[in-house]
């Protein structure tokens, strides 16, 4: 074994706190403090989010969905500053419900959208493997 | 009051970006509640089932290409963004150099070995953790440093000598020294701790392609080095990116308005690449058709529309005069081309798989962190 790397027994204290993190396999760059909070100047159905560690990956795809919210009067993204890992999220809402209930819905849409894509991607390519065996054989 | 549907014409034409000589139109979605008068388009997941199409073109270990059709631009890109910048591989990291007496200086060479693409068995990655490294302003306790959970050991030792059995007039340095060239072949995996029992046989930690050159010697000349690979992701730095590309273009369409025929037909075809337009007789069906442009030219040839897939969109066709008018371009907004290329650690279509469960791991994380705010 090489000296500068040690076994697992010599941090049994450790091993308990990743456990805990094992769960779930954490982005490391989202690791360190994920936050998110409302930017002042909000009330109700008008309100900015901001996610620290985010980009335009989650950024457009959420205020795709948030869009998509008939109770939604506007939402928009933006990253302030280049050199700041910021995203802001602005929603504005009719008053059938609140910004923050409208975030949460993007969230949940979003979440239904992975699904259904993994579902129908997973069948299209076990088919597309089955065809290509059946050609094989065939 | 109900809302409006519109037409099945109206709908398609919606779908296409118009793509001319100089301008592209239609390039926004206007799929969303309030764009189009009475018309609903909120979000509804049946309706997006339904809709929603994956076809494979190509499904080899290390490349795969597919369509997905019925997404929007926003999610397609979230997909993309997230197989280059977030999905964790291993790579070396750490590099202590015990020797290093060949012509390629120490951080000349460290950088190139982080650059070879590893794999391993899958199970093994997953099971390991981020590999914490200290903080530079010195506060809360010290990470836990290496261990068998985040921290992969390779070896590098290899020594050029002379080879005494050489011909005498050889003048090949692979055959008149031992070891003249370092392949990446040479490093060594030693497994560590829990190590063992996942990464073991064929799911050894090694590098994908043996053969990718690392330095040259001559004799006399050693390198002597341990590496230290650790979990990262391609946003912290591209050798952790899983793919050599993702991409993804919108599929072409290619509409002839008007007819096409004879000689302008033949050179019509040579503006897009093979097997795009095809040529076919002008049947007396269609001459018969009034209205249509082909009456009385049965028998010539005409083109028609093979295959608008392996179009480049290179406008070629709206240069010419003869087709002015003749020709519509587009692209389907939300039909994706993927061609997703692995480097050899994961399959091409797992590691699309994984990147959508990444994109709704981050919602999960990110809606539990909102209880937060509701308190």
């Amino acid at each position: 074994m090489p000296a500068s790397v040690h076994s697992e027994e010599a941090h049994e204290n450790d091993q308990s706190m990743m456990d805990a993190e094992m769960e779930e396999p954490v982005n490391p760059i989202l690791l360190d403090e994920k936050r998110v909070i409302i930017l002042p100047g909000s009330t109700d159905t008008a309100a900015s989010f901001q996610f620290e560690g985010e980009g335009h990956t989650l950024g457009n795809a959420l205020r795709y969905t948030i869009m998509k919210n008939p109770a939604v009067e506007f939402c928009g993204y933006t990253i302030p500053h280049p050199s700041d890992a910021k995203m802001h999220v602005r929603i504005q809402t009719d008053n059938t419900t609140t910004a923050l209930e409208a975030l949460e819905k993007g969230f949940d849409d979003l979440m239904d959208l992975c699904d259904v894509v993994t579902e129908k991607f997973t069948v299209a390519r076990d088919q597309y493997k089955d065809d290509a065996a059946y050609a094989m054989e065939g | 009051m109900a809302p409006l549907i519109p037409s099945q014409e109206e709908l398609q034409r919606r779908r296409i970006i118009g793509i001319n000589a100089e301008t592209v139109t239609n390039i926004p979605s206007t799929d969303f509640p309030g764009h189009w008068p009475g018309e609903s388009h909120s979000w509804a997941l049946d309706q997006f089932k339904d809709n929603f199409k994956v076809e494979f073109h190509r499904n080899d270990p290390y490349e795969a290409s597919f369509s997905l059709i019925g997404l929007d631009a926003a999610v397609a890109n979230a997909f993309r963004r997230i197989l280059v910048a977030e999905i964790p591989t291993l790579a070396i990291e750490y590099v202590f150099v015990q020797n290093n007496t060949s012509v390629i200086q120490d951080e000349v060479l460290a950088s190139r070995l982080g650059l070879i693409p590893l794999k391993g068995s899958v199970e093994g990655i997953n099971w390991m953790h981020w590999y914490r490294k200290p903080s530079e302003d010195d506060d809360g306790p010290a990470p836990p440093g290496p261990s068998d959970f985040n921290t992969v050991v390779m070896q590098l030792a290899v020594e050029c000598t002379k080879n005494p059995d050489a011909a005498q007039d050889e003048t090949d340095p692979r055959k008149l020294y031992h070891n003249a060239h370092v392949y990446a072949k040479d490093m060594t995996f030693t497994p560590v701790g829990r190590q063992e029992q996942f990464f073991t046989g064929e799911g050894a930690i090694q590098p994908v392609n043996p053969d990718i050159l690392i330095a040259k010697l001559r004799p006399g000349q050693k390198i002597d080095l341990e590496m230290h690979c650790i979990k990262g992701i391609g946003a912290d730095h591209a050798k952790f990116s899983p793919v050599a590309t993702a991409t993804y273009r919108l599929m072409p369409q290619i509409t002839i308005e008007r007819p096409i025929l004879g000689e302008d037909a033949k050179k019509f075809a040579k503006c897009f690449p093979k097997g795009v337009i095809g040529l076919e007789p002008v049947t007396a069906e269609d001459a018969k058709r009034q209205g249509s442009g082909y009456e009385g030219h049965a028998g010539e040839m005409k083109a028609v529309v093979r295959d608008a897939f392996n179009d480049t969109v290179s406008r070629e066709c709206l240069r010419h005069e003869e087709f002015q008018g003749k020709v519509k371009l587009g692209r389907i907004r939300d039909h994706f081309i993927y061609n997703v290329e692995s480097t050899g650690q994961f399959e091409s279509d797992v590691l699309f798989l994984e990147a959508v469960k990444v994109l709704k791991l981050k919602c999960a994380r990110w809606k539990r962190g909102l209880e937060d705010l509701m308190a």
